[in-house]
């Protein structure tokens, strides 16, 4: 094993690698699953350990709209906040995008209100993913703290300046102690350098951020968001090259996994993609020829990189822990999407489970594929039903 | 790999449990993961905890359905949860209890209120039931449990509950002698 390589809480692994990113601002409004990243962070400001402000906020929206002040003035910004904590900061999100401040964000996923529920699905970060905002998606714990440096990267790029959301499964992985490298300072200098914007809020130059903008010119700061975006997928493989280059940690935008000979792609995001992987392991074993797309960047979401990884396999399956209520899911919508018109693209099927914490078993995994291979099941559905209850 | 479940009731330890065991594992050079699964946040509610300790990444997260051990913090669950659900054949209970259950078959029992009481002055009973499962179970060496539970902790509860680990081992190895 490598002698860097700790065993830690999955929030304290974080907190340790913001340090790492030397964020000049940090503000937060503590919720859970979120609260032991923003504590473990406000505690290494109290001691001196990060050379940051650590602003309390008296709210979510509070939190976001300081550092949307903060970056603005050319300091490198972090927060952390997780589903109703997103919700209330949605119209500040899009102010974030809107005036292209490149603020990096941890989002816990967390199921959203009503009924009340404080477990781990995707519904919060999904749920805004037109917000114009990067989002990135961790697998384990190692990942999730890699993608930070690789977000700050990305964000602070003079061609893309986008507001970026790390996001990584409430509960699953923040409260998981699992064996992480925290990426080291010194390296973590060479990768990242200092955020040095050309328009800052500065009284000696004054400029306006985020001012009104009429018909005649709304539409071109959205186009140029739009644009941003794209151009931002190939930044993100370039920064994640170079992060391998200098950590030796690989990454994509998309990865796969037993794809070669495949006639079943599972495609999914975040921790599933762990139990997934067990899943397939066994599934070959017994013949099964299944393997895994698994998507890092759903924003940008990489569509030719993803039509030809699974071009030419006869069947998708889509596991997510979202739904876009009455209409499918968002991945699912979203392949649906990028693969139309094209040929030979795999039949999609798309499964919701994992909602509101309910635990996903290797079973549930293979079990949904054995239906799918047999026709038992309809192209969309929940997984796991409890049909006694309803 | 071995899957290890922990009953215990909120307020009780058992998720700073299973995370110490991680962190021996991880010391004995393992790879290993622990995480809690909590029913209702409060005090007195039955919470289950998880460690899996593997020679390989584990990249499985689901909560685990057959473990091979099964450690009870408190002997009054048995009565509300079936702690023997799932247990793979050869599997290892270790409960906290006053009663000798060795009859019942792969059942190993210790007093560890007792010895947390009479260490570290309360009967909060994790880091007890970590000396005695090292002591019922040959998986996670002494030294390492020992070197995490003295990192969780500082000074005076330092000593203490190295101190009840090391009782609670001794006492396990004795009986299962």
């Amino acid at each position: 094993m490598n002698d860097n390589i700790k065993i830690l809480e999955g929030s304290m692994a974080i907190a340790s690698t913001v340090k790492t990113c030397k964020p000049n601002i940090v503000s937060a409004y503590p919720i859970t699953p979120q609260t032991h990243i923003v504590e473990n962070i406000a505690k290494m400001v109290a001691d001196g350990e990060i050379k940051a402000d650590y602003i309390r906020a008296d709210s979510e929206f509070s939190a976001l709209s300081t550092l949307i002040g903060a970056s603005a003035t050319g300091a490198r910004t972090y927060s952390s906040t997780t589903s109703q904590g997103l919700a209330l900061m949605f119209e500040a999100l899009f102010n974030a995008s809107g005036m292209r401040l490149p603020i990096v964000m941890t989002v816990v996923n967390r199921a959203l209100s009503a009924p009340l529920n404080i477990w781990n699905d995707q519904q919060d970060s999904i749920s805004v993913r037109d917000a114009g905002w990067i989002q990135l998606y961790a697998e384990d714990n190692q990942e999730a703290c890699d993608l930070l440096p690789i977000a700050y990267k990305v964000a602070e790029d003079k061609e893309i300046l986008l507001p970026t959301m790390c996001c990584m499964d409430g509960f699953i992985l923040t409260h998981t102690f699992e064996p992480v490298i925290i990426p080291e300072e010194s390296l973590v200098d060479e990768f990242l350098p200092p955020f040095r914007p050309d328009f800052i809020l500065d009284p000696a130059n004054p400029l306006t951020f985020g001012a009104y903008a009429g018909p005649e010119i709304y539409t071109e700061f959205r186009y140029q968001q739009h644009n941003a975006m794209i151009k931002a997928e190939e930044k993100i493989e370039k920064a994640m090259n170079e992060f391998g280059e200098v950590f030796g940690r690989e990454y994509g935008l998309i990865d796969e996994y037993r794809l070669d000979d495949a006639d079943i792609v599972i495609i999914s995001m975040g921790s599933l993609l762990g139990t997934i992987k067990d899943a397939v392991d066994e599934m070959r074993e017994d013949g099964i020829k299944v393997g895994i797309l698994k998507i890092t960047s759903y924003r940008p979401f990489p569509k030719e990189k993803i039509y030809n990884k699974i071009k030419g396999i006869e069947k998708g399956i889509v596991f997510e822990k979202d739904v876009s209520i009455g209409t499918g899911a968002g991945l699912l919508n979203d392949l649906k999407a990028a693969l139309y018109g094209k040929k030979q693209t795999p039949f999609l099927y798309g499964f919701v489970l994992g909602l509101g914490g309910r635990d996903v078993g290797m079973n549930d995994i293979k079990d949904a594929v054995k239906k799918v291979k047999t026709l038992e099941l309809e192209d969309f559905g929940f997984i796991n039903l409890r049909k006694e209850v309803l | 790999m071995k899957e290890i479940r922990f009953h215990g009731r909120g307020g009780q330890g058992a998720v700073t449990a299973a995370e110490l065991l991680a962190v021996a594992a991880f010391y004995d050079g393992y790879f290993s993961q622990a995480f809690p699964a909590f029913g209702v946040e409060r005090r007195g509610a039955p919470v289950l905890a998880f460690t899996r300790i593997s020679d390989k990444k584990i990249r499985l997260r689901s909560h685990i359905y057959n473990p091979d051990y099964v450690i009870v913090q408190d002997s009054s669950l048995i009565s509300s949860v079936n702690i023997a659900e799932g247990l793979k054949y050869g599997g290892v209970i270790v409960i906290n209890s006053t009663k000798d259950l060795r009859e019942l078959g792969n059942v190993r029992t210790i007093d560890a209120t007792k010895i947390s009481l009479d260490t570290i002055g309360r009967p909060i009973t994790n880091t007890t039931m970590l000396g005695a499962f090292a002591g019922a179970v040959d998986l996670i060496s002494i030294n390492s449990i020992k070197r995490a539970v003295g990192e969780r902790f500082v000074g005076e509860l330092r000593e203490k509950n190295i101190q009840a680990v090391e009782i609670a081992y001794n006492q396990m190895k004795e009986l299962n002698r």
